[in-house]
């Protein structure tokens, strides 16, 4: 596995925390959900980022009361072909406006990271090293996209308004409008 | 019909140069075929019993000269020449080989076709009725809003990855021809008391081994918010959906264990906090759709020519047909001419590469080159002015897809069974070839009236046999096709399931049904 952010394979600065081990002062810390539930009050108060590992069957909706200090949230696939996590990372992302670190976290495989990106992730734990070298290519395979999200590329719908509404096709021709 | 603009090219495009590169590293080991599965199924391509079969989408039905020519040339190029047209507006080539499928993607693209989504746990090919803009009983064209729903989810990043497949379809008529009650979501587009026009929501229809019929869970959306009512179902059940099971992961399933005023309550919650967001629909973004909609510059011309009056009084059998196959058109002197592919002894669906190449030049000739697909699985010519009905019809029977028999009980629609299938249980074809054989004699066929047979050759209903008026089913009891018999089902505006009706029946005894 290699974290890939901005592109480029990083080294991951997050040190991530099991169960009901100690959190260690003054270091980049992931806990669970159960452990962010239970002690949000001290973790809150840490001197050093803290993130949560947080399940696709758990409601974004729980983790609203947090994210003004979370520093990040990882999400999981548990397969790449579970994708619950994709809708929760549009939920953070465009509903509760979280502009921490979102990682994906799982099994995240090449073809997945240009859904993975348009829907919010901004940091990929990236399961094949082969994939991770790739990425750059992997999220440019497209350069059209029908449907508005936050990731800040436009949509066909914005792109087509700012040319102007199509002209009317002249009746019964059969020419391509361009 | 919709013309393609850059924008949509482009995606197609890139979509082919994306496979290309999948299969490449399919075949050079770098992907495990529990990687590439998904990848191929969002293109359309199934591994079956013989080989990989291409699923090619046909959105909301509708298919230019162009188009059809193109799907022979992959047919003859790339397949056994012929293809089969599906239940939902789709046609499948069933003897592709894995290192061709992206040169016959990368061909189709170029007439803008492809099989994106026609498979997989995705949003596959929205469905409309194949009169649609030109029957005279539709408020609108509901293809406008069938395109504007393809777009939205063509490579939605939030919705590829569903809990299972899904299945959008439309319908803008009084009378049901696209079938939306047994939909994952059906649209029935009618107007409300203050004469708006917008959208009856339907949810959790479905057949498969759990049939249901859809329910409503919004009685009238307005168009503006189409897509984002649409979006919130989809965010709820991509979230809630059952994936520990998946015979228990459609939405219907999910519909029926919360309820569907439950399950309406958690769409309308979502729906609210996106509904005045980027999905609203404005008028410009509609027009731009619409614009690239192209209808004929129809000639004036009246009902009932002359020309017509003669050839019906001189010619028995052009009579028998006219009265089969022809429909009202919303145009004066205009008809919709249904080309059936239901030859008597034949395989329901099947269209050869010849026949798709001779209707394609038919289109251009009489129907401003446009043609329709059906879910009924026969082909449509929407634009025919009445006059060129005899001319029209000697063609046709030449290549043999004038059988009069469209409803009647040799128009059987089947899936493809045991012949192709990698999930059957039994034949479908040759039970449905049988059957048309036995009904060749069509007063026979017509004494019956409008009468529906569906067959489907495993409990996954293909061939949607719990709407058929007879519905069968192939089972599978020893090693050996049986086959489940039900009655009364219909798939329209009045859906119903079909009852049960009695034990299944093996193959040996199929010649013998036509006496129920």
């Amino acid at each position: 596995m290699l974290l890939v952010k901005a592109g480029r394979v990083v080294e991951d600065r997050f040190l991530r925390v099991l169960d009901d081990a100690p959190v260690p002062d003054g270091v980049p810390a992931i806990v669970p959900a159960a452990r962010l539930l239970a002690d949000a009050r001290d973790l809150a108060l840490r001197a050093a980022p803290t993130g949560v590992i947080w399940p696709n069957d758990r409601r974004i909706a729980e983790l609203a009361p947090y994210l003004d200090w979370l520093a990040l949230v990882a999400l999981v696939f548990p397969t790449f072909k579970d994708g619950r996590a994709y809708s929760q990372a549009r939920l953070l992302r465009e509903r509760h406006e979280f502009r921490g670190e979102l990682r994906a976290t799982g099994q995240v495989l090449r073809d997945q990271l240009l859904f993975l990106q348009r829907a919010g992730f901004d940091t990929f734990e990236v399961t094949k090293e082969a994939d991770a070298a790739k990425f750059a290519e992997a999220v440019q395979r497209y350069s059209v996209f029908y449907q508005p999200t936050s990731d800040g590329r436009p949509s066909a719908r914005r792109a087509r308004a700012a040319r102007g509404v199509a002209p009317p096709l002249v009746p019964g021709t059969r020419e391509v409008v361009r | 019909m919709y013309v393609y603009d850059d924008f949509d090219r482009t995606l197609v495009a890139e979509r082919v140069r994306e496979f290309r590169d999948q299969v490449d590293r399919r075949l050079s080991g770098e992907l495990t075929e529990d990687e590439f599965k998904p990848l191929r199924l969002m293109n359309g391509v199934y591994l079956q019993l013989h080989a990989y079969m291409l699923r090619i989408a046909i959105p909301y039905g509708t298919l230019s000269s162009e188009q059809l020519r193109t799907l022979a040339h992959v047919a003859r190029r790339y397949d056994k020449n012929y293809g089969h047209f599906t239940t939902r507006q789709n046609i499948q080539f069933n003897w592709i080989k894995l290192e061709e499928l992206p040169d016959a993607m990368a061909d189709l693209a170029r007439a803008g076709l492809h099989g994106m989504q026609t498979s997989g746990n995705c949003v596959r090919n929205i469905t409309t009725d194949q009169w649609a803009g030109v029957a005279p009983d539709e408020i609108e064209d509901a293809r406008i809003w069938a395109e504007l729903l393809r777009q939205h989810l063509t490579l939605h990043p939030e919705f590829s990855f569903l809990p299972r497949k899904f299945k959008i379809a439309l319908t803008a008529s009084a009378h049901d021809r696209a079938a939306v009650k047994v939909h994952d979501i059906g649209l029935r587009m009618h107007t409300n008391g203050a004469g708006e026009t917008g959208f009856e929501v339907m949810v959790g229809g479905g057949l498969g081994r759990t049939p249901f019929i859809a329910k409503t869970i919004k009685p009238f959306l307005p168009k503006r918010d189409l897509l984002s009512y649409v979006e919130a179902i989809l965010r709820t059940y991509n979230q809630y959906g059952r994936r520990d099971n998946i015979y228990k992961a459609r939405i219907k399933i999910l519909v029926h264990e919360l309820g569907a005023e439950k399950f309406a309550r958690e769409v309308e919650e979502e729906w609210q906090s996106i509904k005045d967001g980027a999905l609203a629909l404005d008028a410009s973004a509609v027009n731009d759709i619409a614009a690239r909609f192209r209808y004929p510059d129809y000639d004036e011309l009246l009902d009932g020519p002359p020309e017509l009056g003669k050839a019906l009084a001189e010619d028995k059998r052009f009579r028998a047909w006219v009265d089969n196959s022809v429909a009202n058109h919303k145009v004066a002197g205009r008809a919709i001419v249904t080309l059936s592919l239901k030859p008597v002894g034949g395989p329901p669906g099947d269209a050869t590469a010849e026949q798709m190449d001779a209707i394609a030049d038919l289109a251009d000739r009489y129907s401003y080159g446009e043609i329709r697909v059906g879910h009924e699985q026969n082909l449509v010519l929407p634009h025919v002015a009445q006059r060129d009905l005899p001319a029209l019809w000697r063609a046709l029977d030449a290549i043999g897809v004038a059988t009069p028999n469209v409803s009647l009980i040799s128009d059987i629609i089947a899936c493809p069974g045991l012949d192709y299938c990698s999930l059957a249980n039994a034949r479908s074809i040759p039970v449905a070839e049988e059957i048309t054989r036995r009904f060749k004699d069509l007063d026979l066929a017509r004494s019956l009236g409008r009468l529906h047979i569906n067959i489907s050759g495993c409990i996954n209903a293909c061939g949607h046999h719990h709407v058929g008026h007879i519905g069968i089913l192939g089972v599978e009891k020893n090693g050996e096709e049986y086959y489940q018999v039900t009655i009364g089902g219909r798939a329209g505006e009045d859906a119903e399931l079909g009852k049960l009706l009695g034990p299944a029946v093996p193959y040996a005894t199929s010649p013998t049904w036509s006496r129920i």
